[in-house]
């Protein structure tokens, strides 16, 4: 392997990483929250991206307003599904709000087949993310180039939020107590939405940074990263924003490396692999809390 | 538990023999050699030619195409007379999803059915899988696009209208020596038939052309990050990239080959024939198809050409359907010669008396000859469409606004 094609091999994985990254997020902090795996969380990024090319193609809004709108149409989404499919089971068992999950990943699924039909839609472009960059024999675009800054910068934020402010700190106290805190008077209501709001905003954000570069948008293309973004969740410590990321960089880069070894049959059977490995020596991920009985 | 097990025992030995005696409805005739075979009859007046095609999953956007293309015929030659009686045709359509496992329950559903002759699938895969289930039903079924060689061998009810693989292949690997290319670098999908049978082929017939494969690589279905596999192929430098994929890999391949800064020429097999795929960043890829709605040569497909794009623009479905343009699609004017197989051979059946079933048709079928859409149709000893030439197309800086592919050059196999 040269150098350049090492470097090349690492921008890649870094890339599909950190968009891996800011989908685990969305998994992560719901579940911090609701304890709840959102199935629909990869539907949700997919139906972003429809919504980009409704907005750029269908009503040729230029790309920095259709950012916006696609941004906001994914978190109403995002809102609605949880006052509409979870919010009434929130008292009932965690298995039946599981199911509902996984409904209504089915449904965003065929009803995108049903409108949009199953071929595959261009993504418009962003000519802004699709330039060439070369540095000496390396050569990448825009987009790849700034992905893994971008969810960096996000993480940093992300942190800051819920250190720092006040709804950060309900957040905190409703994943720590989920009774208490309601007792406690905050408003249970508002921080499920917060939580919400971010993972979408993220997804919506991710959306845009995977599909740019792979620009072919069908029912499907939601399932798959999905799936993989679950794993990296559950790999950094379901439950944790820095274990998520962490989790979502490893998985992307050691995808990456085991296809440019020749084996890209294997490289999503060594992603699950090594999900199977570490929960072996550690059940509750890398970073995930100690299961602490409570007495 | 020894009765009950007993009972077991007796109940599997019973169900062995009610389905060993076949299931009711299907008539039975006796093959020269001893052997039962099984038929679906015709019911009524009304014949079910069932459209056994993924309309989901990877292979959907083809699929629903090929589906217009029987659609239209349907319209075309709604009714048809046997022995002096009008039958109406009837279509029962079915999603095989694009998946091996999808497509045994599809099949199965179309013959429960009752359909006696099947059309499909787009996608190779699905229809190796199901063709053991159509041949226990003795019921015929005939290929639109399915190009891999498997889909006929070995049984007597597959046919197919198209080319084969290894005619396609050679084709391909014909044309990129014409282009004085030496090093090709090949990329295909894991587990498809289509993929890595088409790659095979063209792979073999580009070293015995003199040629070299410098780089062979596979990927996942479902994969969207071609990154790795593209950097390996970058470090092996070839003058040309074939890929035989489907139309999602395509879309997601090309502007990540531009990335790379791979200026290699690419190459692809038929399924590429789709308006999806055009973009700046597949300008000068090349592949090979069936069809060119633009050749005038021969008469019966410019009437086809005209009034399909009528029917396609009846309706803002039918459009979207076909990836929002009214270009006639290859595998649509194949969907609609497969149609019209089935049709001409009900039209000779000569039943004078006999049943008119399943098993009838295909003998029909393996009779038909008539001047289709893509060219002249009869089948060989295997089933297969006897033809030689293909059409291959380009996509130039034009495409990107109008949408149409260019035609290059008709290409057939020293």
């Amino acid at each position: 392997m040269t150098t350049t094609a090492f470097l090349q091999y690492c921008l890649a994985g870094i890339s599909i990483g950190g968009i891996y990254a800011l989908i685990a997020i969305g998994y992560t902090m719901v579940y911090g929250i609701l304890r709840l795996i959102n199935f629909a969380h990869g539907d949700i990024f997919m139906m972003a991206a429809y919504f980009m090319i409704f907005a750029m193609v269908d009503f040729m809004i230029p790309w920095y307003i259709s950012a916006g709108i696609v941004i906001i149409s994914t978190i109403l989404l995002g809102v609605l599904i949880e006052k509409f499919a979870y919010s009434p089971l929130r008292s009932s068992p965690r298995m039946s709000i599981m199911i509902s999950a996984i409904g209504v990943s089915f449904l965003l699924q065929n009803l995108a087949t049903y409108l949009f039909s199953a071929l595959p839609k261009q993504y418009p472009s962003i000519p802004i993310l699709n330039k060439t960059l070369t540095f000496g024999e390396v050569s990448t675009s825009v987009v790849t180039f700034i992905t893994p800054i971008i969810t960096i910068g996000a993480l940093i934020l992300l942190m800051l939020i819920i250190k720092k402010t006040k709804i950060g700190m309900a957040m905190r106290a409703v994943s720590k107590d989920f009774e208490t805190a309601k007792l406690m008077g905050i408003e249970i209501n508002t921080v499920i939405s917060v939580t919400f709001i971010i993972g979408c905003f993220l997804a919506a954000l991710g959306s845009m940074l995977y599909f740019t570069p792979r620009p072919s948008v069908f029912p499907l293309a939601g399932s798959l990263p999905g799936l993989k973004c679950f794993v990296a969740a559950v790999f950094g410590g379901i439950g944790s924003i820095p274990g998520a990321v962490l989790g979502g960089f490893l998985i992307g880069i050691s995808e990456t490396f085991i296809k440019a070894a020749g084996y890209s049959e294997f490289s999503d059977v060594f992603t699950f692999v090594l999900l199977i490995v570490v929960l072996m020596f550690r059940p509750t991920g890398l970073f995930g809390e100690t299961l602490a009985e409570k007495v | 538990m020894k009765k009950l097990s007993l009972l077991l025992v007796v109940l599997m030995l019973l169900s062995a023999f009610l389905t060993g005696c076949g299931g009711g409805g299907a008539a039975d005739e006796e093959k020269p050699d001893g052997s039962a075979v099984k038929s679906i009859a015709v019911e009524g007046d009304t014949i079910k030619i069932g459209v056994f095609e993924p309309t989901t999953g990877e292979n959907g956007g083809g699929g629903m195409q090929e589906v217009l293309g029987a659609r239209f015929a349907n319209s075309v030659a709604p009714t048809v007379a046997i022995d002096g009686k009008e039958y109406k045709i009837e279509l029962v359509e079915v999603d095989n999803q694009s998946d091996k496992t999808a497509a045994v329950t599809a099949a199965q559903s179309l013959i429960s059915k009752g359909v006696v002759a099947v059309i499909g699938s787009y996608g190779s895969g699905v229809s190796i899988a199901a063709s053991q289930t159509f041949a226990d039903a003795g019921v015929p079924a005939i290929g639109a696009s399915c190009t891999n060689p498997q889909v006929t061998l070995g049984n007597d009810i597959y046919f197919r209208v198209c080319f084969l693989d290894p005619f396609q292949g050679t084709v391909m690997a014909t044309y990129a020596t014409d282009q004085s290319f030496k090093n090709a670098a090949v990329i295909s999908q894991n587990g498809d038939d289509y993929s890595t049978g088409l790659a095979g082929y063209f792979k073999k017939a580009f070293t015995e052309q003199g040629g070299t494969i410098v780089a062979d690589e596979t990927y996942q279905t479902n994969e969207s990050d071609f990154n790795a596999i593209l950097t390996t192929i970058k470090s092996a430098n070839p003058d040309v990239v074939f890929i035989p994929s489907s139309i999602t890999t395509a879309t997601l391949i090309l502007p990540q080959i531009r990335a790379n800064g791979i200026n290699a020429q690419v190459l692809a097999g038929d399924t590429w024939e789709n308006a999806t795929i055009i973009s700046k960043d597949s300008v000068g890829v090349a592949f090979s198809t069936f069809f060119d709605e633009n050749d005038t040569s021969n008469p019966v497909a410019a009437k086809f050409v005209t009034d399909f794009k009528t029917y396609l623009n009846s309706d803002p479905k039918n459009i979207t359907y076909n990836a929002n343009t009214d270009t006639v699609a290859a595998v649509s004017a194949l969907g609609y010669d497969a149609y019209m197989a089935i049709y001409n051979a009900l039209q000779s059946l000569d039943v004078s008396g006999a049943e008119l079933n399943s098993m009838a048709i295909r003998d029909a079928i393996a009779k038909v000859s008539f001047d289709g859409v893509t060219g002249k149709i009869s089948f060989d000893d295997n089933g297969d469409a006897i033809k030689d030439t293909a059409y291959i197309k380009t996509i130039t800086d034009e495409s990107v606004t109008s949408k149409e592919f260019k035609f290059i050059k008709t290409q057939s196999v020293k």
